[in-house]
């Protein structure tokens, strides 16, 4: 359990996070979003203890962080951004001061290590030295610095950044897997990850929560929710459903694509517009290999939410919607 | 204490996992022998004992020690591992003690590795070896102070050289404080107090009393002020500045 009152830092007169509240439950995976310097960094590092707040309480399994830090991190696994690493250490070598800084001992302690180089697979790279290993290992590393404990709640700060598909989908899978008893909070401003791994998304931007809700809710508020994307083969059959899809009564606005024959037609708030594009397919009878219906769009959200200028069109067709 | 203990060992085993640890032990021994046959004289002088030895020694740590603590915390915080360090289940304290007992360590190896000399001594005659003792516990006594020194600094930069630079200024203040030299000059323009005060305050002052084979409390109490108060002020700089 994680509980964030009024949590505040200010850097010289720049206010870096702004009075943040909120608690996490175990179970939940939290995607913490935000621009680059959006505060996401700060406020990890707040709860992880490394940094003092101006202002406010963390309190991680039920010890305040300021007040009692040791008990805090010691019920706490934490991987900074960039994963950070005693580079002239091998990796068994760092696992095993990892492992006594965290007074691990006996059965425990070689259980939790092979388990660890197991889930992470490590094993080929124990007796190397950190320096000299792959981004992609490196990370893995740190995340099983984190782990080894067996912590009840896990921090991590930009768990995928800089990994390539696979890694990244690896790292994912594991969090997932994680996640069933654990309560975890990922920082990421990769969005797709968003719906792959967290159960609940809050968005930052200049330092304020500006949304705290399930990922699903949050593509609910993009525009394209629930809009119909279609591709055409021929161009003149382009040209026509623009027109005659424009027409009804269900879309508010079309937008498409000439190089790439596509077609997104975006409802009016609370409207089916799949049924009424259906029909009119049918009507016409055009050639159409693929048409799906949209969630929602993640980056639409995050960019009206963290960029004044796109907000106001969201606000607006969010007020439409209401 | 075990955490202490814990962080030590690293450190401890971080030195050696580079050349650093090998090129400081070779230069430091070369040098000590330079300075105590060529420059020193030791064995014109026709003494048995270790006086141009020792007497070079608050030198050779000048330059020698901010290499071995600018890497302390400087390197800590340029890699970030400084994150990690701070963010597991220890005190700010044991990790400054963990790392300045490591650091110290190594230093009295480089000190112990001096041996031969000793041995040279006791083979041409017979000197005071209880005096010679002392001398060691002295000059492993200024050695951990320029470490503290060094620490402070090291902690307050994420920059080696700089770490470097300043450390060996600072403690070439030190030094300098006890010469004749300086205290004649602030003589002229200081009541007597403050001139005692300052001489007080030199590492030569001190060592050269513990390096005659003089082991009085006093020096052994400047030494131990000396160390915990830059050992205080590595970690009121850490706490205030960890994440810059």
């Amino acid at each position: 359990m994680i509980t964030i009152k009024n949590l505040s830092k200010r850097y010289g007169d720049k206010l870096a996070v702004n009075d943040l509240t909120f608690s996490v439950a175990p179970g939940e995976v939290l995607g913490f979003l935000g621009a680059n310097g959006a505060g996401k960094s700060t406020t990890m590092r707040m709860i992880a203890g490394f940094i003092s707040p101006s202002a406010g309480q963390v309190s991680v399994c039920g010890h305040d962080i300021e007040k009692a830090p040791v008990q805090a991190k010691s019920c706490m696994g934490y991987l900074p951004e960039g994963a950070p690493c005693y580079g002239e250490m091998t990796v068994g070598e760092f696992l095993d001061f990892v492992s006594d800084v965290r007074g691990l001992s006996g059965e425990l302690r070689r259980q939790r290590r092979a388990v660890v180089i197991d889930r992470l697979g490590l094993a080929p790279v124990v007796d190397q030295v950190v320096e000299t290993l792959s981004k992609g290992f490196r990370r893995r590393v740190g995340l099983a610095q984190a782990l080894i404990h067996d912590p009840q709640v896990l921090i991590l700060d930009e768990p995928t950044d800089g990994l390539d598909p696979n890694q990244k989908h690896e790292v994912r899978r594991l969090i997932n897997e994680l996640s069933k008893d654990k309560l975890v909070i990922v920082s990421t401003h990769i969005l797709e990850e968003v719906h792959e791994v967290c159960t609940r998304a809050i968005i930052i931007a200049n330092g304020r929560i500006v949304a705290d809700e399930t990922p699903t809710a949050l593509e609910a508020r993009s525009r394209y929710h629930h809009a119909v994307s279609l591709r055409f083969e021929k161009a003149d059959e382009l040209a026509a459903a623009r027109r005659e899809i424009t027409l009804l009564a269900e879309v508010a606005a079309i937008e498409s694509n000439e190089r790439e024959l596509r077609l997104t037609a975006i409802p009016k708030a609370g409207a089916n517009v799949l049924s009424a594009v259906g029909a009119i397919i049918a009507k016409f009878d055009w050639d159409v290999p693929e048409l799906h219906l949209e969630s929602g769009r993640l980056d639409e959200v995050f960019r009206s939410l963290t960029e004044p200028s796109v907000g106001k069109g969201i606000e607006q067709s969010a007020a439409a919607e209401l | 204490m075990d955490k202490v203990l814990v962080v030590f060992r690293r450190e401890l085993r971080s030195y050696f996992a580079t050349p650093l640890a090998y090129v400081f032990i070779v230069i430091f021994l070369v040098l000590a022998a330079v300075f105590t046959f060529q420059v020193g004289g030791f064995l014109e002088r026709n003494q048995a004992d270790l006086q141009s030895f020792f007497r070079w020694h608050p030198w050779l740590y000048l330059v020698l020690i901010p290499a071995i603590s600018m890497r302390l915390w400087a390197e800590e915080r340029n890699s970030g591992s400084i994150e990690l360090l701070m963010t597991f289940p220890i005190t700010l304290w044991q990790a400054v003690a963990g790392k300045f007992l490591a650091a110290w360590c190594f230093a009295g190896i480089a000190l112990a590795l001096t041996f031969p000399v000793w041995i040279t001594v006791n083979y041409l005659g017979s000197p005071d070896n209880g005096a010679i003792v002392a001398a060691y516990v002295g000059s492993f006594l200024m050695a951990g102070g320029f470490l503290s020194i060094g620490m402070c600094l090291s902690a307050a930069t994420r920059n080696q050289v700089v770490a470097f630079i300043t450390a060996a200024l600072v403690g070439f203040i030190f030094l300098l404080a006890g010469f004749p030299l300086v205290l004649d000059f602030v003589r002229g323009v200081l009541p007597q107090a403050i001139v005692d005060a300052i001489a007080s305050l030199s590492f030569f002052t001190h060592f050269d009393a513990i390096s005659k084979g003089v082991i009085d409390l006093r020096d052994l109490t400047y030494f131990a002020a000396l160390i915990g108060f830059w050992l205080a002020a590595t970690a009121l700089v850490l706490d205030m500045k960890k994440a810059e």
